[in-house]
């Protein structure tokens, strides 16, 4: 997949920003996607319509199991999360309900990549390519199950 | 195996578990609400529509309990919609335990999963709802999934786990008056932070455990959530037999750590001097002592959730109240039908209303931002509740700190930030 960058230079982004919580009686999708970010970047929305990637600091989607906020993410266009690390519900969340792609990435690549960068990620060599600035880097790649599962498409989809 | 590792390898049927070990165990109960059940409905309907499954039957619907308490009393007509394709759920699929709002025994999720004694120690306990760990006090692996996972389980009676490494905290003395379970978890997150446990089993031993009572115990592993945990999890003593004895549950299989227990780490908190403490906005590991922060002008206290509502916790609220007059808005919420009405019949209701307190319905409510008692623009807030995330309450500019009971009743007494014992 191919995209540019939202870089949120921050640790522990919770789904209470991601998605809040008066809106978790609300279930389709395109709704959710009205309301994603609402609880700390107003300019999301004008964002993402440029873009489909997440760079962010550690703990990303903590809080809440609220499969609300990697749907949000999704329905609004995020194809990919990178992050230093996620919060295990919302990891296996946006995994089992293939919604996004949550993708571990160390310190040297966080800080190289900044907003609106152009990014090409690899998911079967765990390269990513910085085409604005010409870099590449490596993801860390999907523990087995969870690469078999996005590759089928979801848990649902996958047969052990 | 430690008891997380040997309710896992039972689970799976296996012999023997590692840490990082991948399997597909058995789960023997499942939880949803109306937040993850109409979520369930939707992934359903969709499969259903894209034919991926059909879904004819649940994998067994006895499994299945059913609780209402994210959005009851209904809020709008979205929310009592969903109330609605909640109980065409239920009875299209069987599923018998479904706890109505209004309607016998209600109450939040977390609550009910200990008050009904509807998990034993020794299962495997999933939950749409990520303070599921909760039950964990009771010696069940407890664990909080989405609804996709929730629903897989809902069709398949099972799903994958990684096996956990497990943080050991070793709870040593007493806890002193005026300090509760609230504070020792809020001053171990202090202490690990919100992701120091992220991804581990955090179990709790040691004499300072054998000392609480079940109610206390469900306050630590309840926030071990915040920590970023799988599980919370206390292997079960007589405390807890007797606990759900008197809810008429005798038959299990329980399970504890073997002699060779490994853990990944050890903790140990020596209780015997321990303050209380607050967690200021805007995050659960943003801790320090109520000394350092009192005279912070509060406008309400809020004392519900299945964190900080449970009867003891309203216990301790009213031993503060009594004869006393608030000064602040404050709300108090029992987490249960049957919490309200032990407390009505000891005479807590009383005193509560007497002090000039609202009380409300068993309902996640404010906890939330749902409803009832949400918070303004620049409203700050003393809370028994679990997180203070921005907007957590309500508006993104309100501030919640986050206490227990005791400092929640201590602060609405005086308007401030206030430590019991100086009261």
């Amino acid at each position: 997949m191919k995209g540019k960058v939202i870089k949120y230079e921050q640790d522990n982004i919770d789904t209470d920003v991601i998605l809040p919580g008066p809106y978790l009686k609300l279930h389709e999708h395109a709704e959710l996607a009205e309301h994603a970010m609402e609880g700390m970047d107003p300019d999301f929305h004008s964002k993402v319509k440029e873009a489909n990637i997440i760079v962010t600091g550690k703990n990303f989607g903590c809080g809440s199991s609220r499969e609300h906020a990697p749907i949000a993410l999704s329905a609004s266009g995020i194809e990919a999360v990178l992050a230093l690390s996620f919060a295990r519900i919302f990891y296996r969340n946006s995994v089992d309900g293939a919604y996004l792609l949550p993708i571990e990435i160390d310190e040297k690549t966080y800080s190289a990549i900044s907003e609106k960068d152009e990014l090409e990620i690899d998911t079967n060599t765990n390269v990513i390519k910085n085409i604005t600035k010409n870099q590449t880097y490596s993801m860390k790649p999907f523990p087995d199950l969870i690469g078999k599962i996005i590759e089928a498409g979801g848990l649902f989809k996958y047969k052990p | 195996m430690n008891i997380t590792e040997k309710i896992l390898a039972r689970a799976s049927g296996k012999d023997m578990l590692e840490p990082g070990d991948v399997i597909f165990a058995n789960v023997d109960k499942i939880m949803l609400h109306d937040v993850s059940g109409p979520g369930v409905i939707k992934t359903f309907e969709k499969l259903e529509k894209d034919g991926v499954v059909k879904v004819d039957k649940l994998f067994d619907p006895s499994m299945v309990w059913v609780a209402e308490d994210h959005f009851v009393p209904s809020v709008d007509k979205i929310s009592a919609e969903n109330i609605v394709q909640l109980s065409k759920f239920t009875k299209k699929f069987g599923i018998t335990k479904h706890f109505k709002y209004g309607l016998g025994q209600y109450g939040i999720c977390h609550t009910l999963s200990h008050e009904e004694g509807l998990v034993s120690p020794g299962e495997l306990y999933i939950g749409g709802d990520s303070h599921t760990n909760t039950t964990g006090a009771l010696g069940a692996f407890a664990c909080g999934l989405g609804h996709t996972d929730v629903a897989y389980v809902l069709l398949n009676g099972n799903l994958w786990f990684k096996v956990p490494e497990t943080l050991y905290f070793k709870i040593n003395g007493k806890l002193p008056e005026h300090v509760m379970a609230k504070d020792l978890i809020l001053k171990i997150i202090g202490d690990i932070t919100t992701e120091g446990g992220a991804g581990y089993a955090m179990q709790f031993g040691g004499n300072g455990i054998s000392d609480m009572s079940v109610e206390s115990r469900l306050t630590l592993t309840n926030m071990t959530t915040e920590a970023g945990a799988k599980n919370g999890i206390i292997e079960p003593d007589q405390k807890v037999f007797d606990y759900l004895s008197e809810r008429g549950v005798t038959e299990y299989d329980a399970v504890y750590d073997d002699d060779d227990a490994q853990y990944k780490k050890t903790y140990e908190y020596d209780v015997t001097e321990l303050e209380p403490l607050v967690a200021k906005p805007f995050s659960p590991q943003n801790v320090s002592v109520v000394q350092e922060t009192t005279g912070i002008e509060l406008d309400k206290s809020y004392i519900g959730s299945c964190t900080g509502a449970k009867y003891e916790d309203l216990e301790a609220v009213a031993k503060i109240l009594k004869g006393k007059k608030v000064k602040i808005r404050t709300e108090i919420l029992p987490a249960a039908i049957s919490i309200y009405k032990k407390a009505t019949e000891n005479g807590l209701i009383q005193i509560f209303i007497d002090a000039g307190a609202v009380v409300g319905p068993p309902t996640c409510g404010a906890c939330c931002g749902a409803h009832m008692g949400v918070l303004a623009k620049d409203e700050v807030c003393v809370s028994t509740t679990n997180r203070n995330f921005p907007g957590r309450m309500g508006h993104v500019e309100s501030k919640t700190y986050l206490t227990s009971p005791l400092v929640a009743a201590a602060s609405a007494v005086t308007g401030k930030l206030t430590d019991p014992r100086d009261l």
